[in-house]
């Protein structure tokens, strides 16, 4: 039963508010004191992850339509999608800001010279015509198949994103780990999707054939 | 604007420098407040000396005049591996579980006198100071902190090492109940450094029993660590059991973990980067920009002749 348009207003409004949730959580951290010894860290820690949170789950909403037959959940991910550069920009201008503070001598270097860097500031990169192009107008516009082809490299965004991750940290890789599998997971439902779609269709070939 | 600071601060004029720029740090970190608010004002330091356990300390020529980090930021901000990998708060949730007391230290191997000492006789072997030191971790951040320890020499001396003796390994206790990270498979346990015996005799060197005028609270090292401001911080070993003296270099943790990463000398040299970042700039903990990382930490002039003539690069 698909939900009224005013239920998926109703719908479209709590997911805004609720995707701002982790921005709030770090005005109410710095409000009462709670950003730790090295806040500046912790906000880019928290932005990055997020930004990969925010990544999984829009990946997560064809596969979770298709488990649940709620065809509905692709009118939310758009929205989702946006959060998804909305954080990454916020994580991207802590770094530039707070953390180099617009240093772009050792920006340049950092960018050149440390992978982890590299690939995250790639990632980035490969965000902005995603989210350019994300309204009605651009969709027309580009149409409907080089739209799609387009937004496909997010399955890329996503790997250097977790690669980003995993490049980071320094022994325990538990957490990139995590991500990675989870990735890993949305991404071969996909592969095994598509292949199943192209042994169907080669036996519908055949059987038409035949 | 951009407010830039002096790149080349000779450690020698580090006195009258440290007040004037004290003052400098100051305006910056309220300039900064102003301008970012409520959520960086969280990272200033609460200076609030405490009063412990250690009175009449003696004060040292070696402390630095630099104001002191917060006792929060000093104890909720660390690496102590064996209490997990996992972010620098754990082990301050952690490490309250692990037994430091009685504690003995086993000092061992080409010495003419290897012993086992209790903590309690280890706090006799010298007047203790109060050593305020900067610490510069490999990860980029930095911190003062005022220790109270006594040179590692004293205890050196108590031992008389042979003449073969050339290093000088620390190795930190195992309690495995209370030390989640030792089930890890990143680095070797039991946690070893090493320093050349040269530089374990060197005076900045210490073992601090103390922070703040009190004893060391567990997750910086209780109820003995070593200090050597110089070097990077996972030089410096915590919660030591055992020091044994040696002919070779001891194979040292985070070394066979990670070769390329993490030298055995591990000076702090802004010139060598780590591969992962650079080592140009530290942030100091409590302040918003970025300062300048000096060589050795700013203690060139006391420890820079230790290496002449090595390729720094080489021996990082």
């Amino acid at each position: 039963m698909p939900p009224t348009p005013r239920q998926l207003a109703i719908c479209k409004a709590a997911l805004f508010a609720a995707c701002l949730w982790p921005l709030a959580q770090l005005v109410w951290l710095g409000w009462s004191d709670g950003l730790g010894a090295n806040p500046i860290e912790f906000i880019t820690r928290h932005l990055g992850t997020w930004t990969l949170n925010f990544l999984l789950i829009t990946l997560a909403v064809t596969p979770l339509r298709h488990l649940s037959g709620w065809h509905w959940l692709i009118r939310l991910r758009r929205m989702l999608g946006l959060y998804v550069f909305f954080y990454a920009l916020l994580h991207f201008l802590t770094y530039l800001w707070l953390d180099q503070f617009f240093d772009w001598m050792s920006i340049v270097k950092d960018i050149a010279k440390r992978p982890f860097i590299t690939a995250g500031f790639t990632a980035f990169l490969l965000l902005i015509p995603l989210a350019a192009t994300s309204n009605a107008t651009m969709l027309k516009r580009l149409g409907g198949r080089r739209w799609t082809q387009l937004h496909r490299s997010v399955y890329a965004i996503a790997i250097i994103g977790v690669v980003h991750y995993w490049w980071l940290v320094k022994k325990d890789i538990t957490l990139p780990l995590l991500y990675a599998v989870l990735l890993g997971a949305l991404l071969g439902w996909r592969a095994l999707r598509l292949a199943r779609e192209q042994q169907r269709q080669l036996r519908a070939a055949i059987y038409e054939n035949g | 604007m951009l407010i830039r600071r002096p790149n080349d601060i000779a450690p020698s004029e580090i006195t009258p420098r440290a007040l004037f720029e004290g003052r400098r740090d100051f305006i910056r970190s309220a300039g900064a407040t102003v301008l970012f608010g409520a959520a960086l004002a969280a990272g200033l330091p609460h200076r609030t000396w405490a009063s412990g356990k250690f009175t009449d300390l003696q004060k040292s020529p070696y402390s630095v005049l630099e104001t002191p980090n917060s006792f929060r930021d000093i104890t909720t901000y660390n690496n102590f591996v064996e209490f997990g990998f996992g972010g620098k708060s754990q082990p301050a949730e952690r490490a309250g579980a692990m037994k430091t007391h009685p504690w003995t230290v086993g000092i061992e191997g080409l010495v003419q006198k290897p012993r086992t000492l209790a903590i309690e006789d280890i706090l006799k072997i010298a007047p203790l100071e109060e050593r305020i030191y900067r610490l510069r971790c490999v990860e980029g951040w930095s911190m003062v902190i005022p220790w109270v320890g006594f040179p590692l020499a004293a205890l050196i001396r108590q031992v008389e090492p042979l003449g073969s003796a050339r290093y000088v390994g620390f190795i930190t206790q195992m309690e495995p109940a209370a030390m989640p990270g030792l089930r890890l498979p990143y680095i070797d346990f039991p946690y070893t450094e090493g320093l050349r015996l040269d530089e374990a005799l060197h005076p900045l060197t210490i073992m601090a029993v103390g922070l703040y005028g009190d004893v060391l609270p567990n997750q910086n090292g209780a109820p003995l660590r070593l200090v050597v401001p110089w070097k990077y911080g996972f030089k410096s070993g915590k919660s030591i059991v055992k020091i044994r003296f040696t002919d070779k270099p001891p194979r040292t943790s985070w070394n066979i973990a990670q070769p390329d990463e993490y030298g055995f000398y591990a000076n702090v040299n802004p010139d060598v980067s780590h591969p992962r970042w650079s080592q140009e700039k530290e942030r100091r903990i409590g302040e918003f920009f970025k300062r300048k990382t000096l060589p050795f930490n700013g203690y060139a002039d006391l420890v820079a002749p230790l290496y002449a003539g090595m390729d720094l690069r080489k021996n990082y």
